[in-house]
């Protein structure tokens, strides 16, 4: 069995979990990554996307992120979100929202480089709506 | 002399007083337990945030290529206050010596000629500020109605700030809120957003293993950049739910000693009444025994 590590996951508002984990995924923002425990020090931003956790005994933790950033270092890692969800809690309901959401935002954006913004967190929903629908 | 009746009804009104001023303890002490959970629950994540700010911008100590909101605009003319407060008020000093921080602080830079900008967050810093402040005050945002404070809610007033300083319009911006700590002591305190500075001390706080290298994703300069505005935000959203603490906690210690006040009152009440009716009766009697011997 692979050696565990200590792994935190919070929100603005609260403590999501705190846990010794094994093996944990995150959406990087340049592609997903996962993180064994020993791993280099590392911070990488997110975009929207599934945190998977696989804690030490055998559990799995699915969290949906919206935007936040990765902090692994030696003493652990934390994943910093900005907005984190159980799946158990999400539907398709909750994503549809958020594209919406999200259009509403390319449409209102002032200037090109929000807009461009924008445009990638919408793209990057509908590429998780249409991944969760194939599952 | 105010008449028996007179007295009875102050006694009853007192205790009026006294009923809405127990009630709006509990309350606030129910209240209280919330939005405690909610500021420290809340603290982890700036912590997180601090520390890993802090060891960030170490790297960019003194380059020219730091980003804007790290290292001003280079002047020191026009500051911006941000003051928070509560919605209510009948929370013993909590507003006022928040607005008296704000406006020391104030009349400082005032006297040293520099240009005041004061953004209030909630209506009782409002109140308290447009009497000799109205000129300086540029902005009102009121969180009326909001059970609970998620940070969707702050993030306009972070997207105010941030528009703000990119379009020039202040160099440097203090935070003004009130740091909770127990039920009775709340420390109003200030807190500079703008330019960022970062604590030595939350940095050392991990100890030796954040001296290993870093590698970052995507560049140190992009997530330096993200991270700025998004720590403001924070901050704003962390200074707003201590103050929800400690208004709430000021609140309760007010109408606690309230209480206390108008159980002393009625008490005092209540001896004067005796006193008085015995001083009835001793006078009727008195009379009618007059009359009996004058017979």
């Amino acid at each position: 069995m692979a050696e565990a590590f200590q792994f935190e996951l919070v929100s603005p508002e609260r403590l999501l979990l705190s846990a010794k984990v094994t093996d944990v995924t995150v959406p990087g923002s340049e592609g997903e990554f996962g993180v064994g425990a020993g791993h280099s020090p590392f911070l990488s931003t997110m975009r929207p996307g599934v945190v998977k956790a696989l804690s030490e005994d055998g559990s799995k933790h699915e969290y949906f992120v919206r935007g936040g950033f990765a902090d692994v270092s030696a003493s652990g890692m934390t994943v910093l979100a900005e907005q984190a969800i159980p799946m158990a809690d999400l539907d398709a309901g909750y994503i549809a929202q958020q594209i919406q959401d999200a259009s509403e935002d390319v449409a209102d954006a002032k200037d090109e480089d929000a807009r461009q913004a924008a445009r990638l967190v919408l793209s990057q929903l509908q590429e998780l709506q249409a991944a969760l629908k194939a599952s | 002399m105010a008449s028996l009746k007179d007295l009875k009804n102050r006694i009853a009104s007192v205790k009026a007083t006294q009923k809405i001023t127990k009630a709006m303890k509990m309350v606030a002490a129910a209240k209280l337990r919330r939005a405690q959970e909610a500021a420290e629950a809340g603290r982890p994540y700036a912590q997180r945030m601090a520390t890993v700010l802090g060891n960030l911008a170490a790297g960019f100590e003194g380059r020219d290529d730091a980003p804007k909101l790290m290292t001003g605009t280079g002047q020191d003319q026009t500051h911006l206050l941000l003051v928070c407060t509560a919605e209510r008020g009948l929370c013993g000093g909590f507003n006022s010596s928040i607005a008296r921080l704000a406006r020391e602080h104030a009349d400082k830079l005032i006297a040293e000629g520099k240009t005041v900008k004061i953004v209030t967050v909630g209506k009782k810093g409002y109140d308290a500020l447009r009497r000799g402040y109205s000129q300086y005050i540029v902005e009102n945002i009121e969180l009326r109605g909001l059970k609970s404070i998620e940070y969707g809610d702050v993030k306009h007033i972070a997207d105010l700030v941030m528009e703000m300083f990119y379009d020039d319009k202040y160099d440097v911006c203090t935070l003004f809120y009130a740091q909770f700590q127990s039920v009775i002591s709340q420390v109003p305190t200030a807190k500079q957003l703008i330019p960022a500075q970062f604590d030595a001390a939350e940095e050392a706080d991990d100890g030796s293993s954040e001296d290993a290298l870093y590698e970052y994703e995507p560049g140190e300069q992009e997530i330096l950049e993200t991270l700025l505005p998004r720590n403001i935000g924070i901050q704003i959203f962390s200074a707003i739910l201590e103050n929800g603490a400690s208004e709430q906690g000021a609140r309760m210690a007010a109408m606690d000693s309230a209480t206390r006040n108008a159980g002393e009152m009625i008490d005092k009440l209540t001896t004067t009444y005796n006193r008085q009716r015995q001083a009835q009766i001793t006078t009727e009697l008195i009379e009618i025994i007059a009359g009996a011997e004058a017979l």
